[in-house]
């Protein structure tokens, strides 16, 4: 019997490296599964608050975050692979269209 | 079938979504057949219902159903809740009687219109309207079908909007009504505060119950009435009336003379209770319905077309109805709102029949000799003319001397003598038109070589309504031949409000000979000017120069209120729209404009465009969120 | 038992991440991505939750990364990624970044202050009765969602008729 406090610190420390690899990255892909990362350590502590409190509604909403997620991951790689076929490079530090 | 009877309101209801939507795409015969069948299915549940409350006497409940929870706000509850009384059961019979007859009248009138569909959509939606009006359970329902009729009037006058008269018709029919609305939602809220139950039944009983004093009750009384002088073209609202036979005859035969214009009398009766409780709201019920009784008919002697005497003669009439509700006489009332509806359609209707023979000629001063040319439309008007004049045993007879009975006997002789005079001048009135229209020679010779009857589906409902017009005054004989003779006032007993007076069989028929004879006397003076001696117009006009003018002139009524009303009103907008809309609304508009335009100037400079910059301001601020969380 | 399951899943999940922070390159960082989600799928299941635990492989593991390595591959970059520059950006990032962390501990600890440790949060049982109840609006709302992303998704990278 692990104690939950365990499982959430390995969130915490999930999603602190998502962060960390967000920033870090400077291709649009990896940056994607960074924020992919931080979901997950979301839905990590989502379920051992869960399990903490002894309530099934934390596993009802990580299912709702895997939804969102997969929906998510859909229209963003779609994004990308646009952003590509206009640009040929998927660097953060080269697009800059959203200058003012 | 009778509990089926909410179903009443909503098969036009549904007909006319079904046109709305698809109705351009339908073939025309499947637009008529639909209209007409979804109207005919609500007239047969009418019938269904009304024998159904035969049968169960006259002590029995009323039909009733809850559809749905409308508005439920603390202890004030509204449902669509619908009821069918005996009250009830004469409004729809008559409404979706008339409109039945009126919509196969249609199809024949309107079946070279390009806007057919439309047309009969309008037409189902005022069913469903109107149907809604007269079943409704409780006065917030009866104010959807209120105002939906109204929407429906405007709608319909407005028909042929490329028509410039027709789009300010319908304007002026809606802004006009407007007004009275106004004073009937603040009437409405009165009641309600003080009641807290929109139900009817709880409405009437409030004032024996101590929840409405004398005060309010006449306050809310009257206020309602102003609703309904609105509604049903009374003094002083009436001046949209005349202006909405812009609107296809058949609409004004429907909707301007046979059912909702009369929706006020149907309110005024339906809160017998209400108005029972004030004498003072049944004295003005009463007075406004007797002047305006003669006041339209004096107006309808002079006009030349045909129609516009035909919307002064209803505002008339409609104004003996309040005359009999304010006597205490609902039944009456009620009794003369059934066979007008029969009749007036049936003028309408018939007029429409001319107008459409003559290719859209309304000018009576161009009509004439037309006896010969249009054999079926000449008795059914000759039928409705003496049955609106009162020629004795025809509905029209019957239904005005109950009114002038009860008048008389509940003391009120000036009233009386009101309607007196006023059946005089319908009598008048209405052969003048006969005498115009269909006698003598044709005036625009010439001018209509090709007059031609109109087709079967515009006369056979022309002949079933003058078989209506003359017989459904059998439905409420003189209490004279016997208590049992008044079948229609027995009927509405127990529902509505009715001050007994009994006369003495003498001078009942005194009053039914009085009756009889202004209707004739009023008939001979017609036949005098008009077939007698045809100069004596034009001679009597030249004699009192002043009054023909003032009545030529509808009494300048449109003019005064144009004067007093309209213009400042529009002066005191174009005043408003300089100063406030122009200088202060439009400058705040521009000074925020601008400083949003600075604002993101500014800020310009903060957009990089690098993704990694907007994401580090997206962690400044989870960062200080989260840090305000657990501080 | 138990705690060694735990320890080697942290591990492997908390070094795939780190690997992909490293690594430059883009199908190697997805393939780590797999291997952080799949150990992530048994984390959940020693929480007690197999249901999520399920999905979390089907769906993450199995879907999503598939659409990534097919996102790669349409791509085909040759050259790697350009070795990161540290900036000032960076810096401040970093400094945010452990701040964040530490307010995430702290609010780690403050969540877990009310807990009373019972026993399982209930069987799947439990989480279906609970889908289709309370949160059956979201549920069916999720649906649409799906629909409208899969709609959204084909509108932007399909191919144009002009292009």
């Amino acid at each position: 019997m692990i104690p939950p406090p365990a499982f959430l610190f390995l969130a915490v420390l999930l999603f602190g490296l998502g962060v960390l690899a967000f920033f870090v990255k400077k291709d649009l892909l990896t940056q994607f599964m960074a924020v992919e990362i931080m979901l997950n350590a979301g839905n990590l502590a989502f379920l051992s608050l869960a399990k903490a409190f002894g309530r099934a509604e934390g596993q009802a909403l990580v299912l709702f975050v895997i939804t969102v997620a997969a929906a998510e991951a859909v229209v963003g790689l779609a994004i990308i692979v646009v952003v590509f076929r206009q640009r040929r490079s998927l660097r953060t530090d080269e697009l800059k269209d959203l200058k003012g | 079938m009778a509990e089926a009877f909410w179903l009443i309101p909503l098969i036009p209801g549904a007909g006319a979504l079904v046109l709305l939507l698809f109705g351009s795409r339908m073939p025309r015969r499947w637009v008529s057949w639909q209209s007409t069948l979804a109207v005919l299915a609500s007239f047969v549940l009418s019938a269904a219902g009304f024998a159904r409350l035969v049968r169960a006497g006259p002590d029995a409940p009323a039909l009733a159903k809850t559809l749905l929870p409308w508005i439920a706000s603390g202890s004030f509850v509204a449902e669509f809740a619908f009821s069918f009384d005996r009250l009830s059961a004469v409004m729809a019979l008559v409404v979706t009687g008339v409109g039945l007859l009126i919509h196969v009248y249609s199809v024949g009138y309107m079946a070279g219109d390009k806007a057919y569909a439309r047309y009969f959509a309008y037409l189902n939606l005022f069913m469903f309207f109107m149907l809604v009006l007269v079943t409704a359970s409780d006065i917030v329902l009866m104010f959807i079908g209120w105002e939906g009729v109204g929407l429906c009037s405007y709608l319909l006058i407005g028909f042929w909007f490329d028509r410039p008269a027709a789009a300010k018709a319908g304007l002026k029919a809606f802004v006009v009504n407007r007004v009275g609305d106004a004073a009937f939602i603040v009437g409405l809220l009165f009641l309600l505060t003080a009641v807290g139950d929109p139900s009817f039944a709880a409405i009437n009983a409030a004032p024996a119950a101590g929840l409405v004093g004398p005060g309010l009750a006449t306050l809310a009384a009257v206020l309602l009435f102003v609703g309904a002088t609105g509604k049903s073209a009374q003094i002083p609202l009436y001046v949209w009336l005349p202006d909405a036979m812009e609107g296809p005859t058949p609409v004004s035969a429907l909707i301007h003379a046979a059912t909702m214009v009369t929706a006020g009398v149907y309110m005024v009766s339906r809160l017998g209770g209400l108005f029972a409780a004030s004498p003072a709201a049944s004295a003005v019920v009463a007075w406004t319905g007797g002047l305006t009784a003669v006041f339209a008919a004096t107006v309808a002697l002079v006009q030349t077309d045909i129609k516009r005497v035909l919307a002064y003669s209803t505002i008339s009439q409609i104004g003996y109805m309040f005359l009999g509700c304010g006597v205490g006489a609902c039944a009456a009332g009620m009794f003369h709102l059934f066979t007008h509806a029969f009749f007036k359609s049936l003028l309408f209707l018939a007029a429409g029949s001319v107008i459409h023979a003559l290719g859209g000629e309304q000018d009576m001063r161009r009509m004439g000799g037309l006896r010969k040319r249009l054999p079926v439309t000449f008795p059914a008007f000759l039928v409705g003319a003496m049955a609106i004049a009162g020629v004795p045993f025809l509905s029209g007879f019957f239904s005005k001397d109950a009114i002038l009975t009860s008048a008389f006997a509940g003391g009120h002789y000036v009233l009386y003598g009101l309607g007196l005079a006023g059946a005089v001048l319908t009598a008048f009135y209405v052969f003048r038109m006969v005498f115009l229209t269909f006698y003598g020679e044709p005036r625009a010779a010439g001018a209509h070589p090709r007059v031609r009857e109109s087709p079967p589906v515009m006369t056979v409902p022309l002949v079933i309504l003058a078989a209506l017009s003359a017989l459904a005054g059998l439905a409420g004989l003189p209490v004279l031949l016997g208590g049992r003779a008044d079948l229609f006032g027995r009927f509405l007993e127990g529902v509505v409000v009715r001050t007994a007076h009994r006369l003495a069989a003498s001078s009942e028929v005194l009053l039914i000979l009085a009756a009889a004879a202004s209707a004739l006397a009023g008939i001979y003076l017609a036949f005098v000017f008009y077939r007698g001696s045809p100069a004596l117009p034009a001679r009597s006009a030249a004699r009192f120069p002043r009054l023909y003018r003032l009545l030529t002139g509808k009494y300048y009524v449109d003019e005064a209120y144009e004067a007093a009303i309209v213009r400042p009103l529009v002066r005191g907008a174009e005043l408003v729209y300089r100063r406030f809309d122009l200088e202060v609304v439009d400058g705040a508009l521009n000074a925020s404009a601008a400083a949003a335009r600075g604002a993101g100037q500014g800020l310009n400079t903060v957009q990089s465009g690098l993704l990694r910059d907007y994401a580090l301001a997206f962690l400044l601020g989870v960062v200080i969120f989260l840090g305000a969380l657990l501080l | 038992m138990a705690w060694a399951v735990f320890i080697v899943l942290s591990v492997l999940c908390v070094g795939a991440v780190a690997a992909m922070i490293v690594s430059r390159n883009q199908a190697h960082n997805a393939l780590f991505l797999v291997l952080a989600f799949a150990s992530l799928g048994g984390l959940f299941g020693l929480l007690d939750a197999p249901f999520a635990a399920a999905v979390q492989v089907l769906v993450y593991a199995g879907a999503i990364m598939v659409l990534f390595l097919f996102a790669i591959m349409m791509f085909n970059l040759r050259r790697p990624a350009p070795r990161e520059k540290k900036t000032l950006r960076a810096a401040l990032a970093a400094g945010l970044g452990t701040v964040l962390f530490v307010e995430l501990v702290l609010a780690a600890r403050k969540a877990l202050a009310g807990s009373v440790p019972t026993g399982a949060p209930g069987g799947i049982e439990g989480l279906g009765r609970l889908l289709f109840t309370d949160y059956l609006y979201a549920f069916e709302i999720t649906s649409l969602l799906i629909l409208a992303a899969l709609v959204g998704a084909l509108a932007l990278a399909g191919k144009k008729e002009d292009a």
